[in-house]
């Protein structure tokens, strides 16, 4: 009994321990970023008035929606880097941790584009139409009028998904690049500790999602759009 | 006769033309030679970008015959592909009826009036809801053997399966829990004042009143999560189990070396079994918003999971994400 509540080899790991968490906040920001960028463009071809445009971010939504994550990332170490030789940076390691960002990024940007979608949705068709009526072109009105009020009102849905891409950075495992599910597996098979391995990297978790929520959930209290 | 005929016929075609939208203008004659101008140079950078991607390809012989013969073979369809197929759909079938009833016991748990009952259960829906869900299979695959052997009992012989349905379940069924509280919840009070004002107890408020009620609600959110499991089941292949992503990318690329085409079918059957899934919750979705027999507004496929802890903004947007597939990311 003892033995299952022993924290020492936690403690004894802590560097390994906080080395993982310091590549999920890594993968984090990074893949954030990414996907923040392509899930905007995406939202602006599938609202785009050019049919091609909105045929394409249809389709690279519903392909990268529905395929699973794990499937994507290893496709990014087996397919990507293994088979098409495509080499991001000499380095192995960072080779490794770009084709993982892009992957993940790649998914992310198509949950990112609909729910900046329903965020134009809910911008009342007044504000677009006196945007028109000044005189403001496609982008322009997209620029300055919908999408800021846009993002304003989906600030906690993306913080869902933020939150989620967190938790998914450990999906990573399958890409060949090291974070937290890998070391944790393999202080699993080192330490034999698996309950207080587990509490450790669940309260890790914890510690990154639980601010962020707090934060986005301020933020979008915060920045709401009052109508 | 002939011209009440002939309008309606017109109409959807010329809405079709003119696409209204809230970002543009049907479009006038000038216009209209700009976006063609706008639509041929951004077929040409799609193109491009498909040429890319054809070349490099190309360059690598991933279209070389041989790589795609194995899928000419029924041999590969029975040995790998469907058998993949069956353990996903197992894997999947299994986690989604049991995390069901997991979301209604701890949900309703939430919704309790008794404090003793209400607190547990609000800490084991959080506590799952907020780990990844790879971190839970890893534990619940490797962790039972370890506690056995420190009580000095037999090994407990924890399949992958088991860790996978068990996964699944604890992770998805915490969070349809979530979504059944703010189903019920979702329905206004006078419903269930009126309930007790005709006599009713607690049981048959929630049973004849708030749950029927609640469920034609919660239809297209349950789907979109259990699309979200169905794709959550390829994270199985990880600790070993044998599903499609396993049998149908890693070992047709361990025997064949054929990444690309084992990615094209794999994702493909994914893609399909969710979209046809997806196209379900949104038509639920149409229908229930439809419908006046519920006093509950519908959730929406919505994108993705109910808000996290500290994030339950009031007037937030859910639903109406449109789009066919799949429902949230995790």
């Amino acid at each position: 009994m003892d033995v299952l509540f022993d924290f020492t080899p936690v403690f004894d790991n802590m560097g390994d321990i906080l080395q993982a968490f310091w590549a999920v906040i890594r993968l984090t920001v990074t893949t954030g970023i990414l996907s923040l960028i392509l899930g905007t463009i995406l939202a602006g071809m599938r609202v785009a008035p050019v049919r091609i445009f909105r045929g394409a971010g249809t389709l690279y939504v519903n392909v990268f929606r529905n395929t699973p994550l794990t499937l994507i990332l290893a496709f990014c170490a087996l397919g990507l880097s293994d088979t098409l030789h495509i080499s991001l940076s000499t380095q192995s390691t960072v080779n490794f941790y770009w084709l993982a960002v892009f992957g993940l990024a790649a998914y992310t940007a198509a949950f990112i584009c609909e729910a900046l979608r329903s965020g134009i949705n809910t911008v009342p068709l007044g504000q677009a139409e006196a945007a028109r009526a000044v005189g403001l072109t496609f982008f322009q009105s997209l620029r300055l009028v919908i999408l800021p009020q846009a993002f304003r009102s989906v600030i906690a849905p993306l913080g869902s998904i933020f939150i989620a891409m967190t938790k998914n950075t450990t999906v990573v495992i399958v890409a060949s690049y090291v974070e937290s599910a890998y070391i944790m597996r393999q202080l699993f098979e080192e330490e034999g500790a698996t309950i207080p391995m587990f509490l450790a990297f669940a309260i890790g978790f914890m510690i990154i999602t639980l601010p962020m929520g707090f934060f986005f959930g301020w933020l979008a209290k915060r920045l709401a759009v009052s109508r | 006769m002939t011209t009440t005929l002939d309008k309606p016929a017109a109409k959807p075609r010329k809405a079709k033309k003119s696409e209204p939208s809230v970002l543009f203008d049907a479009p006038g004659p000038r216009a209209r030679v700009r976006n063609n101008i706008i639509a041929v140079v951004g077929t040409l950078i799609l193109l491009a970008i498909a040429y890319v991607i054809f070349a490099r390809l190309q360059k690598e012989d991933q279209f070389d015959g041989k790589l795609w013969d194995p899928y000419l073979e029924a041999e590969t369809w029975t040995e790998y592909v469907f058998p993949g197929l069956v353990g996903t759909l197992y894997a999947a079938a299994l986690g989604s009826v049991l995390a069901v009833l997991f979301g209604v016991i701890f949900g309703l748990g939430r919704l309790s009036d008794h404090r003793w009952v209400r607190i547990p259960s609000g800490a084991v829906v959080e506590f799952f809801r907020a780990i990844p869900l790879l971190i839970l299979m890893f534990f619940v695959f490797s962790g039972p053997p370890t506690i056995a052997t420190a009580f000095n009992r037999e090994f407990i012989e924890i399949t992958p399966f088991m860790a996978v349905v068990i996964g699944l379940t604890l992770y998805n069924g915490s969070v349809l829990a979530e979504v059944f509280r703010a189903g019920i919840q979702s329905i206004p009070k006078g419903q269930s004042e009126a309930a007790y004002a005709i006599g009713l107890r607690k049981n048959g408020v929630m049973r004849l009143i708030l749950v029927p009620q609640a469920t034609t609600a919660m239809m297209p959110a349950i789907i979109s999560q259990l699309v979200v499991l169905l794709k959550d089941s390829a994270l199985g292949s990880i600790i070993a189990y044998e599903e499609l992503l396993n049998k149908g990318f890693y070992q047709m690329k361990a025997n064949f070396g054929n990444a690309v085409p084992a990615l094209v079918i794999t994702a493909a059957i994914f893609i399909l079994i969710n979209m046809a899934l997806g196209y379900l919750a949104t038509w639920l979705e149409r229908r229930s918003r439809r419908s006046r027999k519920s006093a509950a507004k519908t959730m929406g496929t919505g994108v993705g999971a109910p808000p996290a802890p500290g994030m339950s903004v009031t007037g937030q947007t859910t639903g109406e994400a449109g789009g066919v597939g799949a429902g949230g990311l995790s």
